[in-house]
C-alpha cells in the first residue's frame, strides 16, 4: 500500500488537512506541538487505497525534540510526501521543503493557510514556485476544505526533481534566491487580532489579559459543569434511573452477594448513587453523573483556548517563573492538558528539549495535577463541605507544585534550555475543529474510564468480600492513621486510586470524615500513586529507573504534605 | 551593535551574529533566524522574562538567556 506522509513545520493546519483526506478525526489546535505521535488514516487514491499518515510538526530534518525525531524516522517509510507550508511564511518553511527534496523522496507541496496571504500582504506567484521547486504546489486552506480537491489529483503527480544535498548556508541562499522571484510583501495595517496580540505578550496587559482569561475559564467550566449536574444528569438519574433500580433492588430480594454487586447498599430505603457502591449505582453514576460534566466542560474551554492561540502567549508570560521548576514556559501546556486528564498530558511533554525537562514536567504532572476526573469529584464532596475546603485543596497542590519544581530543579542533573516557540497569530475558534476535538475527548473518556470504572467497582467489592482491605488496613494503620490521621479504612480508597482516582475519592464518602480529613484524604489521593494509565505512559516515556524516580519522590510528597495538613487542619 | 535582550521593543534590525552552543543556533536556524536576517523586537517581558520578535511576518518568542546571545544592528531610524 502506498504510504503518504503529511510533513511540515508546526501548526501549519497538517491536522486539519489529514482530517480532510482521510474523514479520520484528528485533534487540531492553533499552537506549535499539537501532534506529538503520529495518526493514521486512509484515502482513495485513484483506483487503490493509500495509507496516510499525520506527521508531528518539524522545522527541519536535523531534529531539536522528541516530536522531531519521530517525524524523521517516519520518513523513511514513506513514499510521497505532502509537504504541508506555512503560506504567511515561505520563507522558513522552505528550509524544510529543501531538506525534503534532497531526500528524493515523491513531494507535492500543500500551500496551507492561503487565505491569510490576501489581507497579510503576501503575493506568492505559484507558477513561478512549482518551476523552481519542480514539483506541484497547491494553494489549500484545509480548516473550510478550499483546494484539498485539486491537492488530492495532484498527489499521484508528485515528483522527486533532482536536488543536491547542500549546507545550511547554501540552502538559505536558495531560499533567498527563490523567494525574490515568487514572493512580493506589501504593508498592511495591524488588524485587531494583531493588536490584541501584541498586548497579551507585553508584561502588564498580558498579565491581566492571562488572569481574565484564566479566572473566566474557571467560571465558565463551573458554571457549565454544576449546570449539567442540576439541571440534567441530576434530575435524570433521580427521577428516571433511580426508581428502576430500586425496582432491581426489590426483585432481587434487597439483600445478598449479587445484589451488593449491582446495586451495592441500600440504608433505609434510600438511594445514595455515590455511597453505594454497586455497578448500576456508583458506577454509572460517577463516570456519567459526577465526572462527564466536567469533562464536557473543561474540554469545551480547552478547545477554544487551544484555538484561538491563546496557550503560546501563556508560556511567554510563565516563562521566568517556569524556570524557578527547571522547566521553561511552554511547559504550561501539557500542565494545563494534566488538568483534563495525566496521560495526554504526560505525552504531550514530547514537546519538551530535553530528558531533565520531561522527567521534571511528568513528575510534576503525576503528583500536582489533578485530572479532571478527580477534580470533578472534589468539587463533588468536598465542595458539599463549603468551597473554603476546595480551595484549600487546590491551594495545597499548587503549592506542592510549586515547592516540588524548586526542589527537583535544584537536585535533577541535567540541563534545561530555554525557551523558542513560534507565537500562532490570534484566530476566531473554528466551531467544527471546537465541536470535533470536543467530542474525541469526550469519547475518549467515556470508552476508557467506563470499563475501568466498572471493573474497579466490581474488584473493590469482591476484595470487601474476601476481606483483604482488612488485612491492609491493619498493616497500614500506622501512617494512614497515625501520619495522616484518616480512619485506616481510608486506605482502601488510596489502594482503588491505582485504578481510577474518582472511585477512590467516591471511597471516602461512606467513612464519615470531618472535613479536616476530607481535605487530607483528597490531597494525599490526588498526589499518591496515579491511576494505572498514567503509571504506563510514565514508564513508556521515562523509562523504568525514571518512573521508580518519580514514584520514590511521589511517596515522599504525598505522604509529608498530607502529614503536615493532618497538623494543620 | 547590541544584543537582542538590550534592543528597544519596537526597533527593527539585522541579525549580526548568534554567539552560542551549536545546539542554540540550530534551533534558532530552525525558525529561520540566522545572520542576515531582519528581525523585529515586538516585547519583552519583565524580570529576565522571554523577548519575542517578529521575523518574516511570524512571532517568536525567545528565552532571554538565547536573546543575550543574538548579537544584532539596530536599524538606523529615518
Amino acid at each position: 500500500m502506498t504510504r503518504i506522509l503529511l510533513m511540515g513545520n508546526p501548526n501549519v493546519g497538517k491536522s486539519a488537512l489529514f482530517s480532510r483526506l482521510t474523514g479520520v478525526q484528528a485533534i487540531v489546535s492553533n499552537y506549535p506541538g499539537t501532534t506529538i505521535s503520529y495518526t493514521r488514516g486512509h484515502m482513495k487514491l485513484g483506483e487503490e487505497i493509500a495509507e496516510v499518515i499525520d506527521v508531528p510538526g518539524t522545522y527541519t530534518l536535523e531534529p531539536t525534540s522528541e516530536a522531531e525525531e519521530i517525524a524523521l524516522r517516519l520518513l523513511d517509510s514513506g513514499d510521497i510526501v505532502i509537504n504541508v507550508a506555512n503560506a504567511i511564511n515561505l520563507e522558513r518553511n522552505l528550509y524544510l521543503t529543501l531538506q525534503l527534496l534532497e531526500r528524493g523522496i515523491p513531494m507535492v507541496v500543500a500551500l496551507n493557510l492561503w487565505d491569510d496571504t490576501k489581507h497579510r500582504g503576501v503575493d506568492i506567484n505559484l507558477e513561478k514556485l512549482r518551476e523552481l521547486l519542480g514539483v506541484p504546489v497547491i494553494p489549500t486552506v484545509a480548516v473550510t476544505g478550499e483546494g484539498i480537491k485539486e491537492l488530492v489529483e495532484n498527489i499521484s503527480m508528485a515528483t522527486s526533481p533532482h536536488h543536491l544535498p547542500t549546507t545550511r548556508d547554501e540552502r538559505w541562499a536558495t531560499i533567498g534566491k527563490i523567494i525574490e522571484q515568487v514572493q512580493r510583501i506589501s504593508h498592511r495595517h495591524h488588524t485587531w487580532q494583531e493588536r490584541l496580540a501584541d498586548a497579551s505578550v507585553k508584561p502588564l496587559s498580558g498579565g491581566l489579559i492571562a488572569l481574565a482569561i484564566l479566572a473566566g475559564s474557571f467560571f465558565i467550566i463551573r458554571f457549565i459543569g454544576e449546570g449539567l449536574i442540576n439541571y440534567v444528569l441530576d434530575p435524570l438519574f433521580n427521577t428516571l434511573w433511580s426508581p428502576v433500580v430500586l425496582k432491581l433492588s426489590q426483585l432481587m430480594g434487597g439483600g445478598g452477594f449479587l445484589h451488593d454487586l449491582v446495586i451495592g447498599k441500600i440504608i433505609g430505603g434510600e438511594l445514595n448513587f455515590v455511597e453505594s457502591f454497586g455497578l448500576l449505582t456508583s458506577g454509572l453514576y460517577v463516570p456519567l453523573g459526577v465526572v462527564l460534566p466536567y469533562i464536557v466542560a473543561f474540554y469545551l474551554v480547552l478547545g477554544i483556548l487551544e484555538d484561538t492561540g491563546y496557550l503560546p502567549r501563556l508560556a511567554v508570560l510563565m516563562d521566568t517563573i517556569m524556570h524557578r521548576l527547571g522547566l521553561h514556559g511552554y511547559a504550561i501546556i501539557p500542565n494545563l492538558l494534566g488538568l483534563g486528564c495525566n496521560v495526554p498530558a504526560i505525552l504531550a511533554t514530547r514537546i519538551l528539549e530535553s530528558k531533565r525537562e520531561r522527567f521534571i514536567a511528568a513528575t510534576l504532572i503525576s503528583i500536582a495535577v489533578p485530572c479532571a476526573a478527580l477534580q470533578a469529584m472534589i468539587f463533588g464532596l468536598v465542595g458539599a463541605r463549603g468551597l473554603g475546603y476546595v480551595a484549600i485543596v487546590y491551594g495545597t497542590l499548587f503549592i506542592v507544585w510549586i515547592i516540588l519544581g524548586i526542589i527537583l530543579n535544584r537536585t535533577v542533573k541535567g540541563f534545561s534550555p530555554e525557551l523558542l516557540i513560534e507565537i500562532p497569530p490570534y484566530r476566531l475558534p473554528p466551531w467544527r475543529t471546537v465541536a470535533q476535538k470536543l467530542w474525541i475527548r469526550t469519547y475518549g473518556f467515556l470508552a476508557e474510564a467506563i470499563p475501568i470504572i466498572l471493573g474497579a467497582i466490581l474488584v473493590i467489592n469482591v476484595l470487601y468480600i474476601l476481606g483483604v482491605f482488612d488485612a491492609i488496613a491493619n498493616f497500614t494503620a500506622p501512617v494512614v492513621t497515625g501520619l495522616l490521621g484518616l480512619p485506616k479504612e481510608a486506605v482502601t480508597a488510596l489502594v482503588i486510586g491505582f485504578l481510577r482516582k474518582d472511585v477512590a475519592l467516591g471511597m471516602l464518602a461512606p467513612l464519615a470524615l470531618t472535613s479536616g480529613q476530607l481535605v487530607v484524604g483528597s490531597v494525599v489521593l490526588a498526589m499518591l500513586f496515579p491511576c494505572i494509565a498514567t503509571f504506563v505512559v510514565m514508564f513508556r516515556e521515562l523509562g523504568w529507573v525514571n518512573m521508580l524516580k518519580a514514584v520514590g519522590v511521589m511517596i515522599v510528597a504525598a505522604l509529608a504534605t498530607g502529614g503536615i495538613l493532618n497538623l494543620i487542619l | 551593535m547590541v544584543t537582542l535582550a538590550q534592543l528597544k521593543s519596537g526597533q527593527s534590525s539585522t541579525v549580526v551574529d548568534i554567539q552560542g552552543g551549536r545546539r542554540m543556533a540550530d534551533r534558532l536556524n530552525a525558525l529561520g533566524i540566522i545572520p542576515g536576517k531582519k528581525i523585529t523586537k515586538t516585547s519583552a517581558m519583565l524580570m529576565r522574562g522571554p523577548v519575542t520578535i517578529e521575523v518574516d511576518r511570524v512571532e517568536v518568542a525567545i528565552g532571554f538567556g538565547m536573546a543575550n546571545k543574538v548579537i544584532v544592528r539596530p536599524d538606523r531610524v529615518p
